[in-house]
Order: structure tokens, then sequence, then C-alpha cells
């Protein structure tokens, strides 16, 4: 009982929350729900015993991203903070991820493996946990997309310093 | 009733379609962009669910290399915002339609 009950304060946050970044006028709330979705959501992980992700996803996305995307906000200043001017793209735009919702849903609810899947603790050997289970699969036989993740992160990072370079 | 895959499955698709009509409606390049992440959140959670119902890690480790590519892809993006504002003195993707998009 208590599972669900955290799982569906989580959802309505998380739903709420991604609602106002997409409907606020101002970069900033926008950020600042942003924020909001990123709690909700690594409270999802730790409900679906993912707990390390949930720790990644506080530190890197709360940490990192949303501080970078409040750096660029408040360096811009941008005035053009709302929606487009055109009724008929907006409701053409909330139409098109509408037909994508359902689309999914029911692909979803049309298969049984997905209605009777079921969500539970993940069950450890003897003196494992979650991180420990995690670091032994990500540095054994995902060790090298690791490395080239990395190399990604450093041509990112070079690249970043080469675009927003004032030459 | 208890929590099945599905009712992962079913949030991760409404905050992928809330990321998507943020995408769509907005002007703002920098909302845009966050849009895009509340989409790659929702992949994640999908990750997430899955790791956990097929009772294997991988999922949970694509996370890590899905949450690195966005943090490459935040960085890129960003930058490339903050020279397009120097240049045009606008992030208004109404306004930047010089190749007539």
């Amino acid at each position: 009982m208590m599972a669900q009950v955290a799982f569906y304060i989580l959802a309505v946050l998380a739903v709420v929350s991604a609602l106002g970044v997409i409907t606020r006028e101002n970069p900033v709330h926008s950020a600042l729900w942003m924020l909001l979705t990123f709690f909700s959501v690594a409270g999802i992980f730790v409900q679906l015993g993912a707990e390390f992700v949930a720790a990644i996803q506080v530190l890197v996305y709360a940490g990192a991203i949303l501080v970078l995307y409040l750096f660029v906000v408040m360096l811009l200043n941008p005035r053009a903070g709302g929606f487009i001017r055109m009724p008929a793209k907006y409701i053409i735009g909330s139409a098109v991820s509408i037909v994508v919702f359902f689309q999914i849903a029911i692909t979803v609810w049309s298969s049984g493996i997905f209605k009777n899947g079921t969500i539970g603790p993940l069950p450890y050997a003897e003196g494992m946990n979650n991180v420990r289970a995690y670091g032994n699969v990500l540095f054994t036989k995902y060790l090298v997309p690791f490395e080239i993740a990395s190399l990604l992160l450093l041509v990112a990072m070079i690249g970043a310093i080469v675009i927003a370079r004032k030459d | 009733m208890e929590l099945t895959l599905a009712h992962y499955l079913i949030l991760s698709a409404v905050i992928f379609a809330l990321g998507m009509t943020g995408v769509l409606i907005r002007k703002n390049l920098i909302v845009m962009f966050m849009s895009l992440e509340l989409m790659l959140n929702a992949v994640n959670i999908n990750l997430a669910a899955f790791s956990n119902y097929l009772q294997d890690m991988t999922g949970q480790i694509f996370i890590v290399f899905v949450m690195a590519v966005a943090a490459a892809e935040a960085a890129v993006g960003l930058a490339l915002i903050i020279s397009l504002f120097r240049n045009k003195q606008t992030i208004n993707a109404e306004e930047l339609n010089i190749m007539r998009g």
C-alpha cells in the first residue's frame, strides 16, 4: 500500500512540475519547476530499486545540468519567454503529442506482458547491494562504452568552449 | 491495485508527451532544450522500469549513458545558444528564420 501511495504522489508531482516547465513564461520559473521534476523522477528511481541512479540523477541533473541552464538563462536574460504566437501551431503541437501519448498508452495497455509485469525489489546475492552490483556490471561488461562516454564528454567540453568563445 | 510495469510506462509516456508539447509550442530556445531534458527523463524512467521488470542491471547502466549524452547535449546546445544570441541578439525560435524555415 505504501508503495502505491508513494508512486502516485511522485507521479503527480512529476507530471505537475513537467506541466510547470512547459507553461511558465519566465525561463527561470521553468528551470525551477524542472528541479522538482528531477527530484520526483529520482524518487521514482528509488522506488524501482535503482538507488545509485537516483543519486546520480540528483547530482548530475539537478546539480550540474540545471545550474548550467540557469547560468545561460541569467547570462542572456532573454525577453522572448512566451509561446509561439499562432494558435493553429499551438493546437497542432499539442494534438501531435497527445496522439503520440495515446499510441504509447494503447501499446502498453494492449500488451499483457506490460500489464501483468510486476515491479518489486531486485534480489541481490548475500553481501550485494545496488551500488556494488552496478559497479560490477559497469566496470566489466560495459567498460568500453563507459570509456567512450568519457571521450564523448571530453569532446562536448572542448566543443562547447570552441563554440561559445568570443573570436 | 498493485503497481505494475504499465504504471511506470504510462507515467513515462505522459512526461514524454509533455516534453514533446514543450518543444513544439514554446518559442524560447532554452525552454525547448529543457523540454528535451524532460523527454530524456521519461526515457530514463522506462529504462529503470524495464531494468526492474527483467531483473537485469543493464537498464540502469544505460541510464547513466543517457545522462552522459544529455550532459554533453546540454553543454554544446547551450554554447550554440550563447553564440546565437551574441550574433542575433535573440533566442526566439520564430525570429530565427534566416533559412526560411
